[in-house]
């Protein structure tokens, strides 16, 4: 793992996906997954799990820790915007990792996610063991 | 209504002892659509040192969002659900969660603060075995759209 090191990928998000994470996570909150109720709470449409988005980046992270999960230390990220997933198309979500600095063993890691134009997170870092 | 700043510090009950089930994992990780053999096959999670299936790091929120909601929901504090979303999430790791793990999370409030017109409740939770070991330690923000006084 060298400073420099990115990671990139874009994963296509259907309303089947937020169904599946509601199951898996038991976040059964309406806004994830019933466009009438997302509608009258004031939102464009159904909207992803923020939590759904950081297991995306989360994926990454694993990648980068040579598929150890135990490499990683902290993974932390703001949510800045939801993800629209339309019943017709879902949405695309642009996912990016780079390694920053590597000292002392320790990777320090800063993501972004994008969709429909927009930084879906900010602040995004993770440290990961190095080896 | 703004939130009232004497709960930080406020304690909430342990959650209910939760056994981490290994086909729990692999429903989590194929939900996800994490495709780590780690994940998956019980053979290279032994092969890299794991007594089973290790979870997915966001796998712990699982856990403690329902502690989190323990503090959303405490009719004492003051929060108006319909107004409040997911600000932040930050996990810090000791160890991998690991199918056979049975844990429970124990949780306070952090901090309740505003900036503009939002407020923040930062909840801590811990993620612990049943003999006391930190497993993963997290902080989540829950930001309340205009409430601040």
């Amino acid at each position: 793992m060298n400073v420099g090191d990115v990671l990139e990928r874009s994963a296509h998000v259907e309303r089947i996906n937020l169904v599946m994470y509601a199951g898996a996570s038991g976040d059964f909150n309406p806004i994830h997954w019933n466009e009438t109720f997302a509608k009258a709470v004031g939102l464009p449409d159904v909207i992803a799990h923020g939590m759904y988005t950081q297991a995306q980046l989360g994926t990454l992270l694993v990648e980068l820790a040579g598929g150890d999960p135990g490499r990683i230390l902290s993974f932390s990220l703001r949510f800045s915007a939801p993800v629209v997933v339309a019943d017709d198309g879902g949405a695309e979500l642009d996912l990016r990792a780079e390694v920053v600095a590597v000292e002392e063993g320790v990777a320090s890691v800063s993501m972004t996610a994008r969709s429909a134009g927009v930084d879906v997170v900010k602040d995004a870092v993770a440290t990961l063991r190095v080896a | 209504m703004a939130l009232n700043p004497e709960f930080v510090g406020k304690q909430y009950p342990d959650t209910a002892p939760y056994l981490i089930g290994r086909e729990k994992v692999r429903e989590f990780a194929t939900a996800i659509g994490e495709q780590s053999p780690v994940f998956h096959d019980l053979a290279e999670a032994v092969r890299m040192g794991y007594s089973d299936l290790p979870a997915p790091p966001t796998f712990a929120f699982v856990l403690t969002h329902k502690a989190m909601a323990a503090a959303m929901f405490d009719p004492d504090l003051g929060l108006d659900y319909s107004r409040v979303v997911h600000g932040e999430q930050a996990f810090e790791y000791r160890r991998p969660l690991v199918a056979g793990d049975e844990v429970v999370v124990t949780s306070h409030i952090a901090d309740i603060h505003s900036r503009g017109a939002n407020e923040f409740l930062v909840t801590q939770a811990d993620v612990v075995s049943l003999d006391g070991e930190l497993i993963v330690r997290t902080r989540g923000i829950i930001a309340s759209r205009g409430t601040a006084a």
